[in-house]
């Protein structure tokens, strides 16, 4: 090999390696200097949720929550698809007692589909709820019903929502009770509710109840039949609407039969 | 007085189909009054009126019936004497829910008038402004826009020219036609109050070309001496009759972006608003009825009504004779910006320039077919705006993104939804853009707040 | 039980209420009426393989369309006739004598790779005709450039043994394997001109006779589905840099009028660039669009050392790619805005 040739080797190999080797030096004192220190625990608490990251917290995915639980001591029980399990997994890491946290389920406040309530008007327009809902005041009978147009369908992450018959249904199942559908929803009638309570009122409409039987014939018509055939306390009367009490155990099913418009329902 | 063709031309806009035929010949007839009237609190753009009335209260035609609340908030008279019956929830002539007065009427001719201000040259502007605002006077063109409000701009806004709007490009429609037609001389009165008003140079006349005789009818009403007062002849097509489109059209000016008409020194008022005006000041009466179109195919008579605030769509359509063919649509308003209601039970409001009946084969029909990217609602934007990428935007939720390519900037003029071979509902998916970003400022405005 | 309907149903929707008429069904089903005379002037010229392709095309991308739709459990769209519009097109881009399973292969690429994994119509980045003819291209070179010998050549003013014959080629494919080898450029008589020009010539079915193209195109302005400013913007780009080059250097260089009439640009320019779906939306951006096709097309026709004598569908298929970008770059002003 003459020179000439090993100079054409070398060369490169010199080059690359130099600006490697400053290129080097200067991450390895980037990494020293401008260092972002960070909590270990953040990782760690961070792994022990569910990673859905599906906001329900209020925070922007599992590892801000885990940050704000760590650095700003936020409420460990805010985790509503980890359940119970993780708050005691977190509450045990981090040394802090969390009380009990009962599983929660959204449900959709309303049971008038296609079938009994009424629809003013064909709507023709964007398929999005607050769209169909600006517009008129929406085409339901019903202000306070649900459009069916499947905003909230769209917005849960785990697709525990499906329209049947012009009327949103969660599959509490799946659910996770992340709170996007309850966000989206324009009528506001998705409620969180206890996973195990056995039976709803599934109506919103605070109307008097003959304007109620006009638009719909699933519709809560104010009769206070459920607080007399019910459990005592179980059910609340606010106005014309009835409630369920989800801190009274329920014993008396048959209340069910005794609801005139059968708004009162299994989930 | 001169005639002119309007000197400039906005880029975009649309020619459709104009169907002005169907009322066209039909002069205005006064609708008898019905037995029941709904009026509505809400009938301008703004705060709705406080109810002043209560049930078993006996008015008189044009009393005041709600009080203006607020300074965007125009008042509400009896359009007729009789019993207050009931004050119910009701909904405005757009379909919104609002409160409504209703009242039995009685026929007896007693009316509670202003004092009429027939020197209003030499009558101070302040008490003439006065005079509109208690007149409760909203823009007629169809946005309701509290007049008083618009007839008083800043010190540091000269208005040099008032701009009467007899365009009417909406198709069907035909109320401001017949109003020029009939009416010409009041409406020149008007147009010279509101210019002593705002101390203009000018009063241009804006109509297009393909009301000749309306043009006529106001030449001969302005046909004396008077200095300053124009003419402008535009071409026929829509958006004409928009604000922003007329001014260039007219005087070359653009309004600035976010801007209103008084930044370029002009005023806009629909030639219905300028006859209310003449009313209100030189008869003391207060707006409490207007001229009506019903039209569209579906009518059996389309005609033109001079209709008390209150009555029921229902009570019109019976009027002109019911429906001939089944209703597929009925729009408060033009068929381009106009308002779709669900019921005939809507009380008719000042707003109310016309109720079209369509049948289902003269309709729009919305579907969710993507954008084919075809280009031509660019093409038809007034505004210069790309409604495709603007809707894109909004469908995926990017309200920031579209903010970005000046959605707050579209009119809904719905020039971009009529020429979309996709049927997209475009001027809808806008205005759920404009809710969100809204919202959003609002959002900011209570933060930094905080 | 429902509540009794008291009421009349009326339709609510957003303004505005009416409508001028058109609808994508309409647009599309004018491409095909515009595409009829070239289809024709292809049967006429090439027989039954015209028939055979065009056929088997738009029935492979119909079948694909709907079975994507099925899958994907969107709603049909066959209806739209979009899907038979990419398959005519792909059929018009295709050589006579292409196998018919080529043929098929190409519509199902065209339709279910190019169109429906984006989404469908309006989605698409890139034209599923020429896509699938570029895909094809690459794939299976030797058949996509195989002519069937139309006797065009005697056309020729040529020295005598300057392009081999035998081997067939379209007018432009000669061209450039006479100036790769060095060779004179050989001319154009006028009946040859005329052949080009009645498409009386070698090349993909659709995209011979510009007489019949043209005819097609003329329509399609009519019914303004398409706006002069795409096709305008590209030819005029291809001859002006055509006489360029032939001022410069006419040893290696062919007229301008031979760049329009021949290698599929007037199909180019007229069906092909003008698609709505991949062209910018607005004037501004389909004035860029054109001449960006216009350059991109010469380039690749006069580089020496190229591998294709055509370009055409290449540069179309670029431009493709920048649309999105045209788009953000020429939004027209906004009424009212600072200029």
């Amino acid at each position: 090999m003459d020179s000439e040739t090993i100079k054409f080797i070398l060369t490169p190999f010199l080059w690359v390696g130099l600006t490697g080797l400053v290129i080097g030096v200067s991450l390895a004192l980037a990494a020293k200097y401008m260092a972002v220190r960070e909590d270990p625990r953040i990782a760690q608490v961070t792994e022990l949720l569910p990673g859905a990251n599906c906001g329900g917290c209020g925070f922007a995915g599992c590892a801000e929550y885990a940050k704000a639980i760590v650095v700003d001591n936020a409420d460990i029980t805010l985790c509503a698809p980890g359940g119970a399990a993780c708050v005691d997994s977190i509450a045990a890491f981090m040394g802090v007692s969390a009380g009990s946290v009962e599983k929660m389920t959204a449900l959709v406040m309303c049971c008038g589909d296609d079938e009994s309530a009424e629809r003013r008007f064909s709507y023709n327009g964007i398929n999005d709820c607050a769209a169909a809902d600006a517009l008129a005041g929406g085409d339901k009978g019903c202000t306070y019903g649900c459009l069916g147009y499947g905003s909230c369908a769209r917005v849960c992450p785990v697709n525990a929502i499906i329209i049947e018959k012009g009327l949103a249904r969660v599959n509490k199942a799946l659910c996770i009770a992340c709170g996007k559908c309850i966000a989206v929803c324009p009528r506001k009638l998705i409620k969180l509710v206890p996973t195990a309570a056995p039976i709803h009122v599934l109506c919103n409409s605070k109307d008097k109840g003959a304007d109620v039987k006009k638009v719909c014939s699933s519709g809560c018509i104010g009769c206070r039949l459920c607080t007399k055939f019910g459990d005592e306390g179980a059910f609340v009367m606010d106005g014309f609407l009835a409630h369920v009490d989800y801190s009274v155990p329920i014993t008396r099913e048959e209340v069910i039969e005794k609801c005139p418009s059968k708004c009162i329902r299994r989930n | 007085m001169k005639t002119v063709s309007a000197p400039y031309q906005f880029k975009g806009g649309i020619h459709p189909d104009y169907h002005k035929e169907l009322a066209w010949k039909s002069a205005i007839e006064r609708m008898p009054n019905p037995s029941e009237l709904t009026v509505p609190m809400s009938q301008h753009l703004g705060a709705p009126a406080k109810v002043c009335v209560s049930p078993g209260d006996a008015v008189k035609k044009g009393s005041l019936i709600g009080e203006q609340n607020g300074f965007i908030s125009a008042s509400v008279h009896a359009p007729v004497s009789g019993t207050v019956k009931a004050v119910v929830q009701s909904c405005s002539a757009t379909g919104r829910s609002c409160q409504a007065v209703v009242i039995e009427s009685m026929d007896d001719g007693e009316t509670e008038y202003f004092e009429p201000i027939v020197e209003w040259l030499h009558t101070h502007k302040e008490r003439l402004r006065n005079r509109i605002g208690e007149a409760g006077i909203a823009g007629m063109g169809g946005a309701g826009f509290p007049t008083r409000v618009k007839l008083s701009p800043p010190h540091d806004k000269p208005i040099d020219t008032v701009i009467l709007n007899g365009a009417e490009c909406e198709p069907y429609l035909t109320s401001d036609y017949r109003v020029m037609l009939e009416h010409a001389d009041k409406i020149c009165i008007g147009a010279e109050i509101i210019q002593h008003i705002l101390g203009a140079k000018t009063v241009r006349i804006a109509i297009e070309d393909n009301k000749p005789d309306a043009v006529r009818a106001m030449e001969k009403a302005c046909a004396q001496e008077r200095q300053g007062i124009e003419i402008d002849i535009l071409p026929t097509g829509y958006p004409q009759g928009s604000e922003k489109q007329q001014i260039y059209n007219i005087t070359g000016r653009e309004v600035p972006r976010g801007g209103l008409p008084m930044d370029v020194g002009c005023v806009v008022e629909n030639v219905g608003t300028s006859l209310a005006i003449y009313e209100a000041v030189v008869h003391g009466q207060p707006l409490i009825e207007r001229v009506i179109t019903v039209t569209g195919e579906a009518v059996e008579r389309p005609a033109n009504l001079l209709v008390p605030f209150g009555t029921s769509y229902r009570k019109l359509v019976e009027h002109c004779g019911g429906v001939r063919e089944s209703v597929a649509k009925v729009i408060s308003g033009g068929p381009m910006m106009g308002f779709a209601v669900g019921s005939l039970e809507i009380p008719t409001g000042k707003t109310t320039s016309g109720l079209v009946l369509l049948p289902s084969g003269c309709i729009q029909q919305f579907s969710s077919q993507a954008c084919i990217g075809c280009g031509r609602c660019v093409d038809a934007c007034p505004m210069g705006l790309v409604p495709s990428e603007l809707s894109q935007f909004i469908e995926a939720d990017d309200i920031e993104g579209a903010e970005r390519i000046a959605l707050m900037d579209c009119i809904e003029c719905g020039s971009c939804a009529f020429v979309c071979p996709a049927h997209r509902p475009l001027v809808q998916h806008m205005r759920r853009g404009k809710t969100g970003v809204m919202a959003r400022r609002a959002a900011a405005d209570a933060q930094t707040r905080k | 039980m429902k509540p009794e309907n008291t009421s009349e149903r009326f339709i609510v929707s957003s303004s505005p209420h009416i409508h001028e008429g058109s609808s994508v069904e309409r647009i599309m089903l004018d491409v095909l009426i515009a595409l009829t005379p070239a289809l024709a002037a292809a049967c006429y010229f090439f027989g039954f393989d015209a028939l055979r392709l065009t056929a088997v095309c738009t029935a492979t991308s119909i079948a694909t369309e709907w079975l994507c739709r099925v899958m994907m459990r969107r709603n049909r769209s066959i209806g739209d006739l979009s899907a038979a519009v990419t398959g005519v097109l792909l059929a018009l881009n295709l050589p006579p004598s292409l196998p018919t399973w080529m043929a098929v292969l190409g519509s199902i690429f065209a339709i279910g790779i190019c169109k429906q994994i984006f989404g469908g119509l309006g989605y698409n980045v890139f034209n599923p005709a020429l896509a699938a003819r570029a895909f094809l291209l690459i794939s299976f070179t030797g058949m996509m450039t195989s002519w069937s010998d139309s006797d065009w050549s005697a056309t020729l003013t040529l020295n005598e043994g300057v392009i081999d014959i035998a081997t067939g080629a379209t007018p432009l494919g000669a061209i450039k394997d006479a100036v790769k080898a060095g060779r004179e450029i050989p001319g154009f008589t006028l009946a040859g001109v005329a052949r080009l020009f009645i498409g009386d010539t070698n090349g993909c079915l659709g995209e011979t006779s510009v007489f019949a193209l043209l005819i097609g195109a003329a329509y399609l302005l009519y019914r303004r589905v398409i706006t002069w400013h795409i096709p305008a913007a590209y030819t005029a780009t291809v001859v002006i840099f055509a006489t360029v080059l032939y001022c410069v250097n006419p040893q290696t260089s062919v007229m301008p009028h031979i760049h329009l009439l021949s290698g599929g640009l007037v199909l180019g320019a007229f069906f092909m660039a003008t698609d709505m779906v991949t062209s910018p939306v607005t004037k501004r951006g389909m004035l860029i669009f054109g001449v960006g096709c216009g350059v991109v097309t010469m380039v690749i026709r006069t580089v020496k050392t190229g591998a294709y004598p055509e370009g055409v569908s290449f540069a179309i298929l670029f431009m493709n790619a920048l649309t999105p970008l045209i788009n953000r770059g020429c939004r027209n002003r906004v009424f009212g805005a600072k200029s």
